[in-house]
């Protein structure tokens, strides 16, 4: 269910949940995925089997074409870079060259006629490598004799921040109760759907190729993959196709996709490559591994007046391009402190190699595990203050805008508060702390866990400069057009993956331009014919793209009252765009947007010079970012004898401005829960010894399925944002990021009666029945 | 490599006589030999479902069956659904209640959800919520997948 307390639908597009212009196609099977794509050559990689090591020897079959990168002559390694944080730069080579950092890391790459073919050349491949001792853990990495994973990063530390505000000890000392929490999220995949896969091919005419592939940032993947092979970037078109989900993964830049291209050019051919299930858990990108060593200090009101963190990100093999690994340590830095009142902070925050799959943003990014540490750390002094979780919120969560936080993140107009009151209003804290001492009585024992939380959305340059980025993404770009059949079409730089963009932004367009939301169409994920732009990532299309969209439609809209005073003669001011036409205020005068379009194009020696010719506005729009809010509640029940977590309700009351399309809306925020409950109690990509992962198909890893996840009740508040064109905020990453904290203060505050804590994620069965375990020996219950 | 055999698929009421290996799945069969790419692979370890389609009409994960055992038999893929221009009523219950975002599960549970529908007209919610269990959703957290499959039931029990 879902209900809303503001603003009605109105009479414009925006707020309605119309039906999206996406989904006939993908309803009927008619969408169109990069690995639909047929190709002349298949490509297979062939990958290393040892985590780390020498490659003493690679033999191919007799016949086949292997390449290995000893054939990649001039090709660049990629190097992505920060100015900031002791940032170190490690070089990845586009197949190993040499040594090997992880199981999985492509070592060659088999080219044949069929998928079948290459995948029986590739086993056939003799790859021997002298095996070295891997080092897995981050922890483990930092020790005096741990293996060196890079020469260019002595110590295994690729990017260290420290943030200290000036008050830090003063505060600190004046501390009445200080509770601390060692918070651990072991590691996840982002697990699109869609596997990755590229298909790249050479066109003899132009000399071009044409990279369709799985990507979130289609114009940055030509920059970076041109950098790389040292091409320009006229010579190559990357299209993202319809893609299957990302979250993340499909932002960072592929090695395969520059192999890709390379073997297109060099066969002069078209060649295609589908990863499997296989490869995506255990080389594509993971997330999420991290530590965070948190002591928060309260004064006697238990007011939050200090926090002193230490985050250890374990972030893989390399560093990804481009955010570059300081991405999860340098934002989990930034935003630790979180929506709450004080002003004394210190952190270290370090970004650690091992050898493991490389690590990329994952929706929340940071995020999910910070939140999940500082909220165990409320609840933990709630209960040192015998105060309820919600009042300990209650009595810390700013209410004064705007808010500068202690890294001086300036949090602009939100509800922290009046969705935290919503969220109780609605799951009933009194009736449920009944039931829960009842069902505790006969053997059953229910928990119930808040979050309150901000998401940083929308956020343009100046937020990514602010971490040194020599790739400093942000703006947005849209280009708006009314073409001579009066139909109109949106270019955008944003690549929209199943956010339902094309709906979204053809709402807002519609307003702007008083059509109908149906004749106007998004075109995305092309570099040929769409502007450059950073693509969809970092809860920001609808924010930054939408904005762009609003201020080239807002152009066209001006120029269409301008046409319309030339041809009906009439005052600029009484005209008025609605229903496909330009109206003249308090007369039945009006003439078509269509013909008025038609008539710019064709007839532009009508307008005597005083209009160009044609109908089509571009616009940038870069902001400052505005940050959206929630309270998630999540009530569980623990088995206590088999450690199995039953999830049976999950509410979420939250607000991100202006909502554009509610159902869309909602969507999003199912979706972001469903996979911050799998952070909480299910996902892990487990890595034995050795370096090799023990979670390698679908049914080891553990996504949810319609069972795991519970009904999902949101309510949602609209505070418009000042610092949004649209007044929207973004939201695609606020279910994963409250969710986990939710469900881990839920589990524990259903093992308090146990004296038995859980700060590891996820809380699998093993680890709550070991944690029970060891309290029982320590009472001597158990022999 | 081994010898191929020829073998006729019926797929959406039309016959295609292909050559395959052996170990050539039926969804490799349908999106490569076929050209009816609408049937989509996630896993080829059978669970995520994303292949499923409609064998004698059982759903069946197409990547874990060879295309030799469908020969000869009446295979349903999401390219069959709709009659025409006329949309089964699963499609759209999927568009009305938003139970797709990328759409790249929705072949797969289309198909699951009409498959199983069509066996049982009057399955139980409970029933239906485990059947859906067997297919994996990434983007929607099931909420509205569940929503309209419900409304759908609703809908073709009705017709």
């Amino acid at each position: 269910m879902s209900t809303r307390e503001t603003m009605g639908a109105g009479m414009t597009w925006v707020g309605r949940s119309i039906r999206r212009l996406e989904d006939p196609a993908l309803v009927t099977g008619q969408g169109r995925f990069t690995a639909d794509l047929a190709a002349a050559h298949w490509v297979r990689f062939v990958r290393s089997p040892a985590a780390a090591g020498t490659i003493s020897k690679i033999d191919a079959p007799d016949g086949a074409t292997v390449v290995t990168a000893a054939d990649l002559n001039g090709v660049k390694a990629i190097l992505p870079m920060l100015h900031k944080f002791k940032y170190r730069p490690v070089p990845q080579p586009i197949l190993a060259d040499g040594q090997v950092r992880f199981v999985g890391e492509p070592v060659a790459a088999v080219v044949a006629a069929s998928e079948e073919e290459a995948e029986d050349i590739a086993d056939e491949v003799d790859l021997r490598i002298e095996e070295t001792t891997p080092v897995i853990d981050a922890r483990a990495a930092l020790d005096a004799d741990a293996p060196q994973i890079h020469p260019e990063a002595p110590g295994n530390v690729i990017v260290d921040g420290l943030a200290r505000t000036e008050d830090f000890d003063a505060v600190w000392k004046t501390a009445h109760k200080i509770v601390t929490v060692e918070g651990r999220s072991n590691r996840q995949n982002a697990t699109p759907m869609e596997p990755r896969a590229g298909h790249a091919a050479y066109d003899a005419s132009s000399g071009r190729v044409t990279l369709t592939c799985t990507t979130q940032m289609p114009h940055l993947m030509r920059t970076a993959i041109c950098d790389v092979l040292g091409m320009p970037e006229s010579d190559l078109r990357v299209i993202a196709p319809d893609v299957g989900g990302g979250f993340g993964q499909k932002m960072s830049l592929a090695a395969e996709f520059v192999v890709l291209v390379w073997l297109a050019r060099k066969l002069k051919s078209s060649v295609a490559w589908t990863e499997d299930r296989r490869e995506n858990l255990i080389a594509s990108f993971h997330s999420r591994d991290q530590h965070v060593s948190l002591q928060a200090a309260f004064d006697k009101d238990a007011k939050l007046i200090a926090l002193k963190a230490d985050i250890a990100a374990n972030v893989g093999a390399y560093s990804c391009f481009p955010t570059t690994c300081g991405v999860e340590p340098l934002m989990a830095m930034a935003e630790l402190p979180g929506p709450y009142n004080f002003s004394a902070y210190e952190c270290r925050a370090r970004g650690i190699a091992t050898n493991t799959c490389t690590m990329a943003p994952y929706r929340g990014v940071s995020r999910p595990v910070i939140t999940f540490a500082l909220e165990r750390a409320m609840d933990k002094a709630a209960a040192a203050f015998n105060i309820e979780p919600a009042e300990i919120r209650r009595r810390n969560l700013i209410e004064k805008f705007p808010h500068t936080s202690p890294t001086g993140l300036v949090f602009d107009e939100a509800s922290y508060q009046e969705t935290l009151a919503l969220a109780l209003k609605h799951i009933g804290l009194p009736a449920f702390r009944t039931r829960q001492q009842e069902a505790r009585t006969n053997g059953r024992h229910l928990g119930i866990g808040f979050t309150t939380f901000s998401e940083r959305t929308g956020y343009g340059s100046p937020a990514f400069a602010a971490r040194g980025m020599e790739i400093t993404v942000g703006w947005e770009q849209a280009i708006v057009t009314v073409d001579p059949s009066g139909f109109v079409e949106a270019r955008i730089g944003a690549s929209p993956h199943g956010q339902g963009l094309r709906t979204t932004l053809a709402q807002i367009i519609a307003d702007e331009l008083g059509v109908t939301p149906d004749i106007i169409k998004v075109v995305h994920g092309d570099t040929d014919t769409a502007p450059y732009g950073w693509g969809t990532f970092a809860s920001r299309s609808l924010v930054i793209a939408g904005g762009a969209s609003l201020l080239a439609a807002r152009k066209v809209h001006a120029k269409l009252i301008k046409i319309a005073s030339h041809m009906l003669e009439a005052a600029p001011d009484d005209i008025v765009l609605a229903d496909g036409q330009a109206k003249v205020t308090g007369t039945d005068r009006s003439i078509s947007i269509a013909k008025m379009a038609r008539e710019i194009y064709t007839q532009a020696h009508r307008f005597n010079g005083e209009l160009e010719p044609g109908l089509t506005e571009s616009a940038t729009y870069d902001p400052s970012g505005t940050f959206s809010n929630a309270c998630h509640v999540a009530i569980v029940e623990v088995d206590i004898d088999t450690g199995k977590v039953t999830l049976e309700k999950f509410l979420a009351a939250e607000d991100a401005g202006r909502i554009i399309n509610p159902m869309i809306a909602d969507g999003q925020v199912h979706g972001g829960i469903a996979q911050g409950i799998a952070n909480a109690i299910l996902e892990e990509i487990v890595y034995d010894e050795s370096g090799n992962i023990l979670t390698s198909t679908l049914a080891d890893y553990l996504p949810p399925t319609a069972h795991e996840i519970p009904p999902i009740e949101l309510h949602h508040l609209e505070t418009p944002s000042t610092q949004s064109v649209t007044k929207a905020k973004g939201l695609g990453e606020g279910g994963a990021i409250g969710a986990p904290a939710a469900v881990m203060n839920a589990i524990n505050d259903a093992l308090s009666p146990f004296g038995v804590e859980i700060d590891e994620m996820p809380a699998t069965p093993q680890r709550i029945r070991a944690a029970l375990r060891a309290k029982e020996r320590v009472k001597g219950n158990v022999a | 490599m081994s010898d191929k055999t020829a073998i006729t698929l019926h797929i959406n009421g039309r016959d295609y006589a292909i050559n395959v290996e052996p170990r050539r799945t039926l969804a490799d069969a349908i999106r490569e030999d076929c050209g009816q790419t609408g049937t989509h692979i996630g896993c080829e370890h059978g669970v995520c479902g994303a292949c499923t389609v409609l064998v004698e009409g059982e759903p069946v994960r197409s990547c874990l069956m060879f295309a030799e055992q469908a020969d000869g038999k009446q295979i349903r893929t999401v390219e069959g659904l709709a009659d025409g221009d006329d949309l089964h009523p699963m499609q759209q219950a999927f568009m009305d209640h938003h139970g797709l975002q990328c759409g790249f599960c929705t072949p797969g549970f289309l198909m699951l959800a009409v498959g199983v529908l069509e066996r049982e007209p009057d399955i139980s919610d409970d029933d239906l919520l485990d059947v859906l269990s067997s297919n994996l959703c990434r983007c929607t957290g099931y909420q509205n997948i569940i929503k309209a499959v419900r409304a759908a039931a609703k809908e073709m029990r009705a017709k």
